[in-house]
């Protein structure tokens, strides 16, 4: 018998993705994709359910196609695309409660594979150069989608505990950037005037796309449990990353960046939250290593070349 | 230049300008040199590594800021390079003096531009150095990070050349009276750090640097309202202004000395407090006995 994969948050970019993605692959059966809107493009091979994952609803729909993997998606990064910070703190927290509260309902669950992203660990000067899955952060965030990266881990914690039975795996992202994907990242690095804190110079990290979606299909094919720092290899210095835009850098001092950022953010330009001030001052880097040798996968892109595919498609944009 | 105009090359190309034809070639090769990499710069086009740490920044740029003080100013003698390993990872422990981090970058340009294989000395910083605006930064660049068992045993696991001054703050903020007299080492967390990972300690005495601003008092109040660990007044700080910032041109010695080796001790030697306690104590004794024959051996302060 095949497998029955569940993927949320398949209207967004990465999660249709990684859905088209497992319908192709012959051990998997069947691929049941869910979100509140329709997707965006056909999704061909797939079964779409219209369902919000905060309503109980997704409990029926779990048991009665006797889903044996649950593929999480759904925590979303960008409150202007989900409709507002409120909004998207209900998707990403309640909507995971509820997600979690289901499959520990259905005996059927044998693997859950969650997006987490690498802001659980916070960013600032204190921070070890490089983190391991098992530091603990030394700046905890406070807000947006850090903190609801940390109140989705602790639930998915809790969900691993209550039935040891599942194979849980928590991929935490670094940056995701390519030619598909919008995130705050590729919307700050595409500003014709890049703002940045006077006298910081962030260590950015950044994974291409199609091998963040690699991960998650190996996290569901093979089934990996634990906790695992997903990124491209090496670094690049903010400063540096601004200069192979090829745009202009204006540094304010941070007491005038964080106003700054706000009203940008709320004239609906970007989407600037104290978290990624602070990450846009301290920078992150993650150890990989763990990931790399447990999923047996060198991401295809480092971290420079996944910026620069990622620069690749605006110069075909503009043109 | 007598002989520019005998050079065909450029006397026969029309393009070239003419003051650019005159110059010497090899000038001319340094110039487009410097063009290229003044280009390549600014177009983001270099590596760092996972650090922060910008090679080509700090050997072309930092570094050649602070050549001229440690050749003219310092007139720095560097000694027992032959201690340091050409590839693999050491931890130079060192003593520290001298109000601001001086020393440090001192040794720092001493084991990059006197070592035969040219080493990259990366140091352990304080948490109030990243937390400062362009401190932070050009620390991070330098190939410097905080000091943190993690970055300490990832630094020395990689075989970098890793520094660390125990001492602290307690060292470069202390009283002119007490010069070359060793402080408290910390806690010893990096000869644990040398245990776990097996790399020899170089103890490093700094001589000289006591005395290029010589600390007669801590304004204690005006640091606690800056958030400083100590505020220096110094014969010609503040009471000149700016003019303070010049450090006395007081003639240096770093020796770098024998190896500590701890490749002997069992895997679990870290965890042992006694063991830490008494390496730490070896470390620091070597140190001050290098000091006072240093001392011995210099005749003048400004020799």
């Amino acid at each position: 018998m095949g497998r029955i994969v569940l993927v949320t948050g398949v209207s967004r970019y990465l999660g249709g993705q990684i859905a088209r993605i497992l319908a192709k692959d012959p051990s998997i059966d069947q691929v049941i994709g869910i979100d509140v809107v329709p997707p965006k493009v056909k999704l061909s091979q797939m079964e779409f359910v219209r369902a919000d994952i905060r309503n109980p609803v997704i409990a029926k729909v779990l048991g009665e196609a006797g889903v044996d993997t649950v593929v999480h998606m759904g925590v979303i990064a960008t409150p202007r695309q989900a409709g507002g910070r409120a909004t998207m703190k209900e998707i990403n927290v309640i909507g995971t409660m509820q997600l979690l509260a289901a499959c520990q309902r259905t005996p059927s669950i044998k693997a859950l594979v969650v997006k987490s992203s690498a802001s659980v660990y916070g960013s600032g000067p204190k921070d070890p150069a490089m983190f391991t899955e098992e530091m603990q952060p030394r700046h905890t965030p406070r807000s947006g989608w850090a903190k609801d990266s940390v109140e989705v881990e602790g639930f998915v914690r809790g969900f691993a505990r209550r039935r040891p039975d599942v194979a849980v795996t928590t991929l935490r992202f670094a940056n995701i950037i390519g030619p598909g994907i919008d995130t705050a990242m590729t919307t700050y690095f595409s500003l014709p005037v890049i703002p940045t804190v006077l006298g910081f110079d962030a260590r950015l990290q950044f994974i291409h796309e199609d091998d963040g979606l690699e991960f998650v299909k190996r996290a569901v094919l093979g089934s990996y449990a634990g906790t695992f720092n997903v990124a491209g290899n090496g670094t690049l210095m903010l400063s540096q990353a601004i200069r192979r835009t090829g745009h202009k850098r204006v540094s304010l001092p941070e007491f005038l960046f964080t106003p700054f950022g706000r009203s940008i953010s709320s004239a609906g330009l970007i989407d600037f939250t104290t978290e990624q001030v602070r990450y846009l001052t301290f920078g992150r880097v993650l150890d990989t290593s763990l990931a790399q040798t447990t999923f047996g996968h060198t991401p295809m892109y480092s971290t420079p070349q996944a910026f620069a595919s990622f620069l690749a498609r605006r110069e075909v944009s503009v043109a | 230049m007598p002989n520019a105009k005998i050079i065909p090359i450029h006397g026969d190309d029309p393009i070239v300008p003419r003051l650019v034809a005159d110059l010497e070639p090899d000038v001319m090769a340094r110039l487009m040199e410097f063009w290229e990499f003044v280009q390549r710069r600014l177009a983001g086009d270099y590596s760092v590594d996972d650090f922060g740490f910008d090679p080509e920044f700090n050997d072309k740029i930092l570094m050649a800021l602070v050549r001229p003080l440690y050749k003219s100013w310092f007139r720095v003698e560097a000694s027992g390079l032959e201690n340091i390993p050409d590839e693999t990872g050491a931890l130079v422990v060192a003593n520290h003096s001298g109000v601001i981090a001086l020393d440090a970058v001192m040794t720092q340009l001493a084991l990059l531009d006197e070592h035969p294989a040219h080493r990259h000395l990366r140091m352990l910083g304080s948490d109030l150095v990243f937390q400062s605006p362009f401190l932070g930064e050009i620390a991070r660049k330098a190939g410097h990070t905080l000091a943190c068992h993690p970055d300490a045993e990832r630094l020395l696991g990689d075989g970098e050349i890793v520094g660390v001054w125990p001492e602290g703050y307690k060292g470069i903020g202390k009283p002119f009276a007490e010069r070359y007299k060793l402080q408290r080492f910390g806690r010893g967390g990096f000869v644990a750090a040398a245990l776990r990972t097996k790399t020899p300690i170089i103890p490093t005495a700094i001589v000289g640097a006591e005395e290029t601003y010589p600390m007669i008092a801590n304004a204690t109040v005006v640091a606690r309202l800056l958030g400083l660990p100590y505020f220096p007044i110094t014969p010609t700080f503040p009471l000149l202004g700016p003019l303070g910032f010049i450090p006395l041109p007081s003639k240096w010695f770093i020796h770098f000395g024998e190896p500590i080796h701890t490749d002997q001790f069992p895997d679990n030697a870290a965890d042992d407090p006694m063991l830490v306690f008494d390496l730490t104590d070896q470390v620091r004794e070597r140190i001050q006995q290098t000091l006072y024959r240093l001392l011995m051996q210099r005749t003048s302060v400004f020799g």
